[in-house]
């Protein structure tokens, strides 16, 4: 099936400007009629039930964390872009626009990128007005810095908490309208199951995590705003709790996922250094400007670092890319290290890390000035390993760190079950097979605060409101569905838990289906995941019981969904039989370890179709156009 | 390492809780004090019984979820550190630590180490925001804020909302948590029109919600992994008597 992402046609600068114009709105006295259920209140889920409730629809909003402020958006340090061209270094909208498809190596849709960049100067307004302390210069106006994938300084920050402060301004929108009656919130509150009603999305159901009632939910449009699921990896940069749950409860009932094999590898994370550890740091990029990259020349050289003369060691990234040097792109500098360490020239805890060398800088620009430029990267560094990196060379390795499929949406955000919008992370929207930096967070907002109240009252201006009753047969089903699973799992008593198979999962997809793949990697990775699914499902150890609050029953919800999603991911890097951004298929490099990208077979979006349990699931494509942006290979020589 | 942990296990909110101890084994200084946790609850599990409940996500210092008394002290004691960053180098084998929920009437237990923090949303819901609609505010750039302003009000806006300075305050005043959000907006043009208005909503909601109040013993200063500044208190008196008076 080819299908349609409802992209407006005529040229890209007009698209959004057009379809604004053209679209229907909704009375203000029949917006109160409405009842629209969200789920995960982080960027884009807090933004867009803030918005929709200013608007007038009473919002039903569910988070797992115990307040909207805690969702994983908080966790982003780098930035926000936004075209406002303040420097004056010739940016546009135009100019993010074509940097946005191109980073995403033309896998994402033009028109809605165009709309992503346009709208990017907004959130920026909107926040300051929110009273987001953002960045500022002596003369009172507002800082920028620059970003990987940009010859222009175009990013607004706020110190390196940036997603931290743009979450509270959306919990602080959100606040505001839970007091004034518009949104009632459900903290603590996990959703277990989407509820259709002739095959339109209606409602869901959900355990409360306090006491483990189960209970549905019913609206006129359901928004999933429930983030990315890299955690498929078990060690991610994610929080412990971030999951793949709710968009795989929907693929189960018939949304497609789109281009699950594209995970951002993100390159300058702490290393691993046990079997107990729980999840990887990221430490700023920004390091890559001062530190070098070696290992040892030599295999099993375990010297101390300090004691590797300079003959002995390989700065493989100056040595491989010798005009972008240690400030090669993420994609290209993770796999380069991954190489080193299986080539066995690896450093620290299981030969899995790289030198991050500050030793030259300090040297030539002096402690105090590199404490100044990086001092809380090193402070943190040390509290998490114990080692002054002034003195000894700092470790980094790769780590799953972004998401960049999700479930497929169409311009609207919709997906392709009716009345189910798709927002932020969880969608595939507008990142193609890669992000660059300081988008994640322009994309939350944009969906949230921009987009969605329009595209939503488009959507609700033909629905008649209140379309489903809390006590129909496909509630009720729904709610038996879910009191069956859990059921199932707390009665097991098995001998393993639910982290041990997390961890046996992570060790599959991180060594075939991690920042390289290929056939036979893949087809292993197909293999094998069934096989820990089985033995999951026969040997899982779940303590307690449904009622009340139960830790480790949530994990283990988790850990079954994510075993499913991890085939679904394998075949989808298995079906995509070229290289482009975070899909590395060793078949297809230059010689030099470019990606090469097969535009002839695969411009296309890859949205997958649930078949039932044990069936292959369908592949439907959704053809790319670029007309604005010209098809080109992204070189970084 | 091995430690002893003495842990407050309570059963919910109306058990009286009680202290068990465990045994942690086979600790490393490279393991996290959450980490520390884990290593024991899989024990506990595969043992036949119930894990430790805690809360935490995202393990690096920034969500605030994590909630402990360590030893007496909020996040352990460490400076300017949360509980998730806490590492066991700190400790020495044979150590024996106390492992406590946050104390304060404003935040009932749940279970075992899990509180109710949820009446720090309330002092928010109350006041803590500005009023502007998502839309189309004017540019960024036309009301100019001095660095210094600026900074003074990102400074305060770095609380995350952990509630350690609740659970340090011999009053269980929430005085530092609310004086950090009137600050970070006081500071700002855009924050001024409800000034007034919301440092008093903000104290009120304070009040009702069951906080104390503050009685300058700056053990929130000590305890706040973010090392928001008492200062901010001193603002936020000026705040509302200015609110009242003038």
């Amino acid at each position: 099936m080819i299908l349609d992402g409802k992209s407006p046609t005529g040229p890209t600068e007009e698209t959004w400007d057009k379809y604004r114009n053209d679209m229907k709105p909704v009375n203000p006295t029949n917006k109160r009629k409405f009842k629209v259920l969200v789920v995960g209140t982080g960027l884009a889920g807090a933004s867009a039930a803030a918005s929709l409730a200013e608007l007038g629809y009473n919002v039903d909003a569910f988070c797992y964390q115990d307040s909207p402020r805690r969702a994983h958006s908080i966790a982003a340090q780098g930035g926000i872009n936004a075209a406002k061209n303040y420097p004056n270094d010739a940016d546009s909208v135009w100019r993010l626009f074509y940097d946005t498809v191109k980073g995403g190596d033309f896998r994402s849709r033009e028109a809605d990128v165009w709309r992503l960049a346009q709208v990017s100067n907004s959130i920026i307004d909107q926040c300051v007005a929110q009273g987001i302390p953002f960045a500022r210069d002596y003369a009172g106006y507002l800082e920028n810095r620059s970003f990987g994938g940009a010859q222009v300084s175009r990013t607004f920050y706020a110190r390196g908490q940036t997603g931290q402060q743009l979450l509270l301004g959306a919990y602080s929108a959100l606040s505001r309208q839970i007091k004034a009656g518009g949104v009632r919130i459900f903290p603590r509150t996990e959703m277990q199951d989407l509820i259709l009603a002739d095959g339109v999305a209606k409602g869901i159901t959900v355990r409360n995590l306090l006491t483990g009632e189960i209970s549905s939910h019913v609206g006129d449009a359901v928004l999933l705003c429930t983030g990315g699921y890299v955690n498929v990896y078990d060690l991610s940069t994610n929080a412990m709790g971030s999951n793949v749950s709710a968009i795989w409860k929907a693929y189960r009932k018939g949304a497609y996922l789109a281009n699950p094999c594209y995970t951002q590898i993100h390159p300058t994370c702490i290393p691993q250094s046990g079997d107990y550890q729980s999840k990887l740091t990221l430490m700023s990029e920004s390091l890559r400007n001062d530190g070098r990259c070696w290992v040892p020349k030599k295999r099993g050289d375990n010297r101390p670092a300090n004691q590797i003369p300079e003959e002995d060691r390989d700065y493989y990234l100056e040595r491989k890319y010798p005009t972008f040097g240690n400030l090669a792109p993420r994609d290209i500098a993770s796999r380069s290290a991954k190489e080193q360490c299986d080539d066995g020239r690896g450093v620290g805890p299981g030969g899995r890390g790289v030198y991050l060398d500050c030793r030259d800088a300090i040297k030539r620009l002096g402690e105090d000035v590199m404490r100044e430029r990086y001092g809380n990267l090193f402070e943190m560094y040390e509290q998490i390993t114990g080692e002054d990196g002034y003195k000894v060379p700092m470790r980094i390795y790769p780590a799953p760190h972004y998401s960049m499929g999700g479930l497929w949406v169409d311009y609207n955000l919709m997906s392709n079950i009716p009345g189910l919008f798709v927002l932020g992370e969880a969608n595939f929207s507008v990142h193609g097979a890669n992000r660059l930096g300081a988008s994640a967070l322009m994309q939350g907002l944009a969906d949230g605060y921009f987009i969605i109240p329009y595209t939503l009252a488009n959507y609700l201006s033909g629905v008649a409101p209140g379309g489903l009753s809390v006590d129909g047969p496909e509630v009720k089903a729904s709610i038996e569905d879910v009191k069956l699973n859990i059921q199932k799992l707390l009665s097991i008593n098995g001998k393993r838990t639910a982290a041990e198979f997390r961890r046996d999962l992570h060790h599959v997809m991180w060594e075939d289906a991690g920042m390289t793949r290929s056939k036979e990697s893949l087809t292993d990775a197909i293999r094998k995941v069934p096989s820990i699914r089985k033995e999951f499902w026969e040997n899982v150890n779940v303590p307690g019981t449904g009622t009340g609050i139960n830790q480790e029953l949530e994990k283990a919800g988790r850990a079954a969904d994510f075993l499913e999603f991890a085939e679904l991911l394998a075949r989808d890097a298995l079906h995509r039989d070229e290289s482009c951004g975070g899909h590395f298929r060793v078949e297809h490099q230059t010689e030099d370890g470019e990606a090469i990208r097969d535009d002839e077979n695969f411009t296309y979006s890859a949205a997958w179709e649930f078949k039932g349990e044990g069936k292959e699931p369908e592949l439907h494509k959704e053809p790319l156009k670029f007309e604005k942006v010209h098809l080109a290979v992204r070189s970084y020589k | 390492m091995t430690l002893k942990l003495v842990v407050w296990r309570q059963e919910g909110p109306n058990d009286s809780g009680r202290f068990e101890t465990y045994l942690a084994k086979g600790i490393t200084g490279h393991h996290s004090f959450l980490e520390m946790l884990d290593v024991v609850n899989q024990e506990l599990i595969h043992g036949g019984k119930e894990p430790i409940v805690f809360d935490h996500d995202c393990r690096e210092g920034i969500c605030g979820t994590c909630s402990m008394v360590i030893n007496g002290v909020p996040h352990g004691g460490q400076d300017r550190t949360t509980t998730c960053q806490l590492h066991m180098r700190n400790f020495k084998d044979g150590d024996t630590i106390y492992l406590e929920p946050w104390r304060s009437k404003a935040f009932p237990i749940r279970k075992d180490l899990m509180v109710d923090r949820s009446a720090l949303d309330r002092i928010i819901q109350a006041g803590g925001y500005i009023s502007v609609h998502a839309g189309s505010p004017v540019d960024a750039n036309a009301i100019l804020i001095a660095k210094k302003d600026a900074d003074y009000s990102m400074d305060a806006a770095e609380c995350i909302g952990c509630g350690a300075c609740v659970a340090a305050c011999p009053n269980g005043s929430a005085m530092l948590f609310t004086s950090a959000k009137v600050s970070h907006f006081a500071a700002l043009p855009q924050g001024q029109v409800e000034a007034k208005e919301r440092v008093g909503k903000m104290l009120e909601a304070m009040k009702d919600c069951g906080f104390g109040n503050c009685t300058n013993h700056y053990e929130c200063q000590a305890a706040c992994p973010k090392g928001i500044d008492v200062k901010f208190i001193a603002k936020l008196n000026r705040e509302y008597l200015k609110s009242v008076f003038c």
